[in-house]
């Protein structure tokens, strides 16, 4: 089995975003670039589920600019085969996105695609969610347990409720949620070895890709800010403020 | 066509109080035609109660023992045929809303807008990204189906509307697919209030060390009447079930009073509480961030003040 998963590249989550003054958008001049967070998870679950032998291999995709493929070679690094690097100079709403990598699904024929729940920079929760539909395949999204057997899932997602779990005849699509594990650290020969695996670049209009019509994101604000408190000296100061307010 | 299309979240007993939400959200577009459908294996006594919301048209019920769990692949077929009637389909943005949804949008060839917390008009919307770090507006193309999901935190209630709205019953389509299947849930189980709708909340962090020490934060929320939540690294930590987090990840509420106890206030965490009333902060470090979004701050050990608190009220 194939598993094929899907690497964004966003801003560092540590990065403190700011919008720019003329609310056009984000500063991202000099900020620091990473994997998202989530992606960086299933990228690890992948690589365990392919360690434990239940997976020949694992091919990392990611659809942006030509600076996405330094996202692939962490990937790589980390320990993905190969990577796929669909090239395009606009950002891809979620239903785009879905329609690339359901192109690329069709190609590579995976096993399972493993997203991450929400890429961190447009919040989205949907790509995953929407490749799934147009597959015409199960989706388990959210995942903090996955576990295979007999051309089958079984995935333990977080919910409002708590934990339920689901089980899906593979394909699948699996999103990852934070619990599911902690990803590796990259060793340093491993990134010079990274160099040397194959990356492919696809240019969008090769995958006939039309573009969906998309949501216009307009009038970037920051958010409002809450104004500044006091610091009180006693336990005794903080419940009569708060009776004086009628919260208590 | 200008009608409003919500899918109601409910435990098969009881209409999730999201639903009253996305209602006020929907009611913000200014068109009056608005339907709820209750998908479950027997709708009725959660139909009887989104009948009675204010401002709702008519109740669809979609009986099949396919619906008596959220499968997205079972409920998302038929969202998407149901949503070709509507000019709006809407869900709470829960897990279940985030869940169905998207795969809703697809299979209706649209983009979806995720967590709407402010409606501009009956085509634009805005919306957090970047972990609530901007806020911008989507605007959707004229004539095309809006589809999304609205954030509790940001929307009060809608009431009762007095009236009795009538219910009709819906044929589920016969084609659903087989290859998802509900295994079970396991819930943390706790009896306190809910924290997703309780006016106050008491949320412990790494700093609580153990869950032998996450007791303290449960029995101050008892002596409040306040719901439990958490931060992200006390989950991790195994401290709480993870349906207690709080922030982009987890829970996004709007508490009247909210205690941060032993949270630093990374702006994840903080993502989920941005439209709490009153935050109150208790923390060692008097440089932690969440000093920074806090009403009031107490600086020191909370395991001496709370019970100081405690001993006050
Ligand atoms: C993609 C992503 C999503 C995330 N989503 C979420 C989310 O949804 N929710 C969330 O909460 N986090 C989330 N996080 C994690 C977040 O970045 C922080 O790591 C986390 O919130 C920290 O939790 P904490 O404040 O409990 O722990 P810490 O940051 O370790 O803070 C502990 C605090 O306790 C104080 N303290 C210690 N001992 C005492 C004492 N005795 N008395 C008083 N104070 C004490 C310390 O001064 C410190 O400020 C996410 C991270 C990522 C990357
Ligand atoms: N441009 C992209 N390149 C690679 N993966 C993506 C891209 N956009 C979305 N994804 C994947 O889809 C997930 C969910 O994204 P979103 O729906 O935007 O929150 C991300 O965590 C990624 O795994």
């Amino acid at each position: 089995m194939k598993i094929l998963v899907t690497l964004k590249r966003v801003v560092d989550y540590n990065v403190r975003v700011r919008v720019k003054s003329d609310g056009s958008g984000v500063e991202t001049d000099g900020v620091k670039m990473s994997i998202n967070p989530f992606d960086e998870i299933a990228l690890e679950e992948a690589l365990r589920i392919k360690e434990r032998g239940d997976a020949e291999e694992v091919v990392v995709a990611s659809i942006g600019a030509a600076d996405v493929q330094q996202q692939l070679r962490t990937g790589l690094a980390m320990g993905a085969d190969r990577a796929l690097h669909v090239e395009t100079e606009s950002a891809p709403q979620p239903l785009t996105a879905a329609r690339i990598l359901l192109k690329l699904v069709e190609r590579e024929e995976p096993g399972i695609v493993f997203l991450g729940k929400q890429a961190i920079d447009d919040d989205c929760n949907q790509t995953g969610q929407m490749l799934a539909a147009l597959w015409d395949r199960p989706q388990a999204t959210f995942a903090s347990k996955v576990e295979l057997s007999d051309g089958k899932a079984s995935v333990t997602r977080e919910v409002d409720a708590g934990l339920e779990t689901i089980q899906v005849d593979l394909p699948a699509v699996l999103t990852s949620d934070l619990r599911l594990n902690e990803p590796r650290f990259v060793k340093l020969p491993e990134i010079m070895k990274a160099k040397r695996k194959p990356l492919d670049i696809i240019a969008l209009d090769e995958l006939g890709i039309e573009d969906a019509v998309d949501h216009q994101i307009s009038d970037f604000q920051p958010p409002p800010k809450r104004a500044g408190g006091k610091i009180l000296e006693s336990a005794g100061e903080l419940v009569d403020e708060l009776k004086n307010k009628g919260l208590l | 066509m200008s009608r409003i299309l919500i899918i109601a979240e409910h435990d098969g007993k009881n209409l999730d109080p999201s639903v009253a939400k996305t209602l006020k959200g929907a009611l913000d577009v200014g068109i009056d035609d608005i339907d709820i459908a209750v998908f479950a294996e027997s709708p009725d006594p959660v139909a009887g109660q989104a009948a009675r919301l204010e401002g709702v048209s008519r109740v669809l019920t979609l009986a099949d023992e396919d619906f008596a769990h959220p499968l997205a692949a079972k409920l998302a077929p038929e969202i998407a045929r149901l949503g070709a009637d509507y000019s709006h389909v809407f869900m709470p943005s829960t897990m279940y809303g985030k869940d169905v949804l998207p795969r809703a949008a697809a299979l209706m060839g649209v983009n979806m807008v995720s967590e709407i917390q402010e409606v501009i008009d009956k085509n634009s919307f805005r919306r957090p990204i970047y972990a609530g770090n901007a806020i911008v507006k989507v605007t959707v193309p004229e004539g095309e189906t809006v589809v999304g999901t609205i954030r509790q935190a940001s929307f009060s209630a809608a009431g009762e509307g007095g009236g009795e709205a009538p219910i009709e019953a819906v044929e589920p389509s016969a084609d659903r697919p087989d290859h998802t299947r509900f295994v079970n849930v396991e819930t943390g189980g706790g009896d306190g209030p809910d924290l997703a709708t309780s006016p106050r909340v008491v949320s412990g962090g790494r700093a609580m060390g153990s869950s032998e020490g996450f007791k303290v934060i449960y029995q101050f929320a008892e002596k409040l009447g306040a719901a439990v939540g958490a931060s992200r690294a006390a989950v991790d930590a195994g401290y709480v079930p993870n349906e207690l987090q709080v922030g982009q990840t987890g829970k996004i509420i709007a508490p009247e009073l909210y205690f941060a106890v032993g949270i630093s206030g990374a702006i994840q965490h903080l993502t989920g509480i941005k439209d709490a009333g009153t935050i109150v902060a208790i923390n060692k470090d008097a440089e932690a961030p969440i000093f920074e979004v806090a009403d009031y701050g107490l600086v020191g050990d909370l395991f001496e003040i709370l019970p100081e608190i405690e001993s006050h009220l």
